[in-house]
């Protein structure tokens, strides 16, 4: 094997055992010392991870008792839901973290080159870097909670939709106690009595935060008189700014409620007409037969807009916790490329300018092929990274999402660790993790051996 | 961006263009500026989260300090060190931490030495094995040390913890290491060996001092890499030895009863990290780089 390498120091030694009469001696003697430098290292690897890839092997073939059951682990791994879906979240973060962070790495490197504070840019978003994955996953499962009012995400989600659609939601509004309406049991606020056709009702209701009562709302007025297929109404907060007033009764400083839905329920609980406040606050139910109906304000008028995204639910959590890892690595990128841009001759880049070729032909046909090699590398230290992908996975789901935000390296740890107890399982489960990683084992050795030859 | 590149476009450069150009870089500011308000929020968000009482908390999200006077308080930070569990994590920490480092710089730097200065026959083959463990996901290891330091009896012990983030540390810092030691100009050692100088001294008085750019870069990189460490630490310790991350994380069922611990737990165990970071940046991307592009 020697004489593939060409480091000088190789030559050096082997013109020395040459040129010694006691060339034997010689070699037996740099051996020993070579032994003497790399005992410690060799016995803590040979000890610590050559053999227990050995033992993971052998006992992936046995269950939990430790008698040989052949592949049945392997089988079991997937068929069983719980493995499965693990198996099938680390195809889908295999697939997608590396390439998101490497692009993401890509774009940041290039921008980065025409800003001025560059160095403060690089270190922010290199710094996720340094700090855990538990203290990453603190952060992002706080981030995303569902509550607009804790979760930073959908504060920001529902602040946009209220600017931009105007939606009317009052999540906090109650039924003034004995104007003649009242909450129901689904969280709607109905008329106790039903309503005459050509009468009209209204909904004093109390506790719309200031906040929550859009621009457009005007003083509300009085229900405009029915025709004889109506109802007509109003919704109004009844509370006047600084204090004052009659309960239940429309006047001066109290606010009409625009966009809330009301119905008209037959007994039965049927909607026969459905109507939207405007910005007094009225309402005109029309085309109902004679008769009398319950007047509802259903509970979507309470709860949109007031319920954001369940991000950590069962449907969203892997894209989120997928979202958290490339926060932490695509600075890891963004290092990686800028370093391998930085080394490339600028020159050629110049040359095809002037040669006439646009930015995107210099990039495609001069950068990214020069820039191969640092994205070979970012692309497989991730996946080798992502493949093992644990603590945030581990941290970020609430109990019940975590069977499908699920992964091998989570699942392993469960069924040996966590309770599953079957030391046969997670052992198959480490051996699929280090089968994974063979691919790119074989490009490092390859890349290892490129360079040498070089 | 050279100036000599812009010399050479601007030539060509239309009036159109270089409007073009100085609004495709206020653009460029502008892009990067939320990217990295984006990047920088999360830990913001934590670190006032960390600052208020508990009851404001679970009933108010943090942002709301910015329109709202509200008090901030150290409480929840005096409340974790009056906290015997995690300031005993903590120390735990620094006690897998440091012994953890200062044995991988050691044995990874004989071995390394080993590797790129004696010729020892089956030198490529062991090296190309060094390369090949660089990538093994330390789960295969788990159940096997797992049992191997319940017969040794260290199973639950920092001195078990340490072990393994040794070993998983070894090929990483073989690696980088040696790709620097081969650095060192031969003619250096070549002079020393002629002079009859041991390969001890010459690794003593040559190599280590010439490769001590490389050994902080991997010492700062293991540093931060067991220090963030949470599943060796949740599988081999127990309550009297677990670190800082598996004691926070023991405080996740509950999360948001829990927030207060959490988030300065979380912050708390940031800390050291982020100094070390600020600090020592350019060895830890040095590390990064040496260790993935060579």
């Amino acid at each position: 094997m020697t004489s593939v390498s060409v480091a000088p120091p190789v030559t050096a030694a082997r013109r020395g055992g040459a040129s010694h009469p006691s060339g034997a001696a010689r070699k037996r003697r740099t051996f020993v010392v070579a032994l003497a430098f790399l005992a410690p290292a060799l016995v803590l690897l040979g000890a610590l991870v050559v053999y227990p890839i050995v033992f993971t092997l052998i006992r992936s073939f046995q269950d939990n008792s430790g008698a040989f059951v052949g592949g049945t682990n392997y089988l079991e791994m997937f068929t069983n839901q719980s493995t499965f879906t693990a198996i099938r979240n680390n195809v889908i973060w295999v697939v997608v973290a590396p390439i998101v962070c490497t692009v993401l790495g890509l774009i940041f490197a290039v921008l980065m080159d025409r800003i001025k504070w560059q160095t403060a840019f690089k270190l922010i978003v290199f710094m996720p870097m340094a700090i855990s994955m538990l203290a990453a996953g603190v952060i992002f499962r706080t981030m995303f909670q569902q509550d607009p009012e804790l979760g930073v995400v959908n504060a920001a989600i529902t602040a946009t939709q209220d600017a931009v659609g105007g939606t009317s939601a009052f999540p906090s509004a109650k039924a003034r106690p004995d104007s003649g309406i009242a909450a129901t049991p689904d969280g709607a606020i109905a008329t106790e009595d039903a309503v005459d056709v050509g009468d009209s009702a209204i909904f004093p209701l109390t506790g719309i935060r200031a906040g929550d009562l859009p621009a457009s709302a005007t003083q509300v007025e009085d229900p405009s008189s029915a025709g004889n297929d109506e109802i007509t109404g109003a919704v109004f907060s009844d509370v006047i700014r600084g204090g004052g007033g009659t309960p239940g009764v429309i006047e001066d400083g109290k606010f009409g409620l625009p966009g809330v839905t009301v119905q008209a329920l037959s007994d039965t609980g049927t909607v026969l007409a459905s109507a939207v406040t405007d910005d007094t606050g009225r309402f005109t139910l029309s085309g109902l037969d004679p008769g009398s109906y319950t007047l509802s304000l259903p509970a979507s008028n309470f709860t949109a807009g007031a319920t954001g995204i369940d991000w950590l639910g069962p449907q969203l959590i892997t894209p989120v916790v997928i979202l958290s890892y490339v926060w932490i690595w695509a600075g890891f990128a963004m290092i990686m490329i800028a370093s391998g841009l930085s080394a490339i001759d600028r020159s050629l880049l110049e040359a095809a300018r002037m040669d006439g070729a646009n930015e995107w032909n210099v990039f495609r046909r001069i950068t990214a092929p020069l820039l191969m090699p640092v994205l070979v590398v970012v692309f497989v230290t991730l996946i080798i990274n992502v493949l093992k992908i644990f603590d945030l996975v581990y941290v970020i789901p609430p109990g019940a999402s975590k069977p499908d935000a699920n992964v091998i390296a989570v699942e392993m740890w469960t069924v040996s660790f966590g309770g599953g107890n079957d030391q046969g399982l997670g052992s198959a489960l480490a051996i699929l993790l280090l089968v994974l990683v063979l691919p790119s084992m074989i490009i490092n050795v390859r890349r290892f051996r490129q360079d040498k030859n070089r | 961006m050279t100036s000599t590149g812009l010399t050479v476009v601007r030539g060509k450069r239309t009036v159109a263009q270089k409007i073009l150009g100085f609004f495709g870089n206020s653009v460029v500011n502008i892009v990067l500026v939320i990217i990295a308000l984006f990047w920088l929020i999360p830990s913001i968000g934590l670190f006032i989260t960390s600052l208020r009482p508990i009851g404001q908390s679970t009933s108010s999200g943090w942002w709301t300090v910015f329109t709202a006077p509200m008090q901030l308080t150290l409480d929840n930070y005096l409340a974790l060190l009056g906290n015997t569990a995690i300031t005993g994590s903590l120390l735990n920490t620094v006690l897998i931490v440091v012994p953890t480092t200062l044995l991988v710089v050691v044995i990874g730097a004989l071995a390394a030495h080993a590797f790129a200065w004696i010729d020892f026959p089956g030198r490529d083959w062991l090296l190309i094995a060094v390369i090949v463990l660089l990538a093994v996901p330390l789960q295969v290891a788990l159940i096997p040390l797992a049992r191997l330091f319940g017969a040794l009896g260290i199973f639950g012990s920092i001195a078990g913890v340490v072990m393994f983030h040794v070993a998983f540390g070894l090929p990483f810092a073989i690696f980088l290491l040696r790709n620097f030691f081969t650095q060192v100009p031969a003619e250096l050692l070549e002079a020393s060996r002629l002079d009859g100088a041991s390969e001890w001294r010459i690794f003593r008085q040559i190599i280590f001092p010439l490769g001590l750019p490389a050994i902080a870069s991997l010492a700062i990189f293991q540093f931060l890499w067991t220090w963030n460490d949470l599943l060796v630490g949740l599988i081999f310790t127990n309550s009297d030895s677990r670190p800082i991350t598996v004691a926070i994380q023991s405080q996740l069922r509950t999360f948001g009863a829990n927030i207060d611990v959490l988030s300065a737990g979380a912050f708390l165990s940031m800390i050291v990290p982020l100094i070390v970071f600020f600090a020592f940046q350019r060895f830890f991307v040095q590390a990064l780089m040496a260790g993935s592009s060579k």
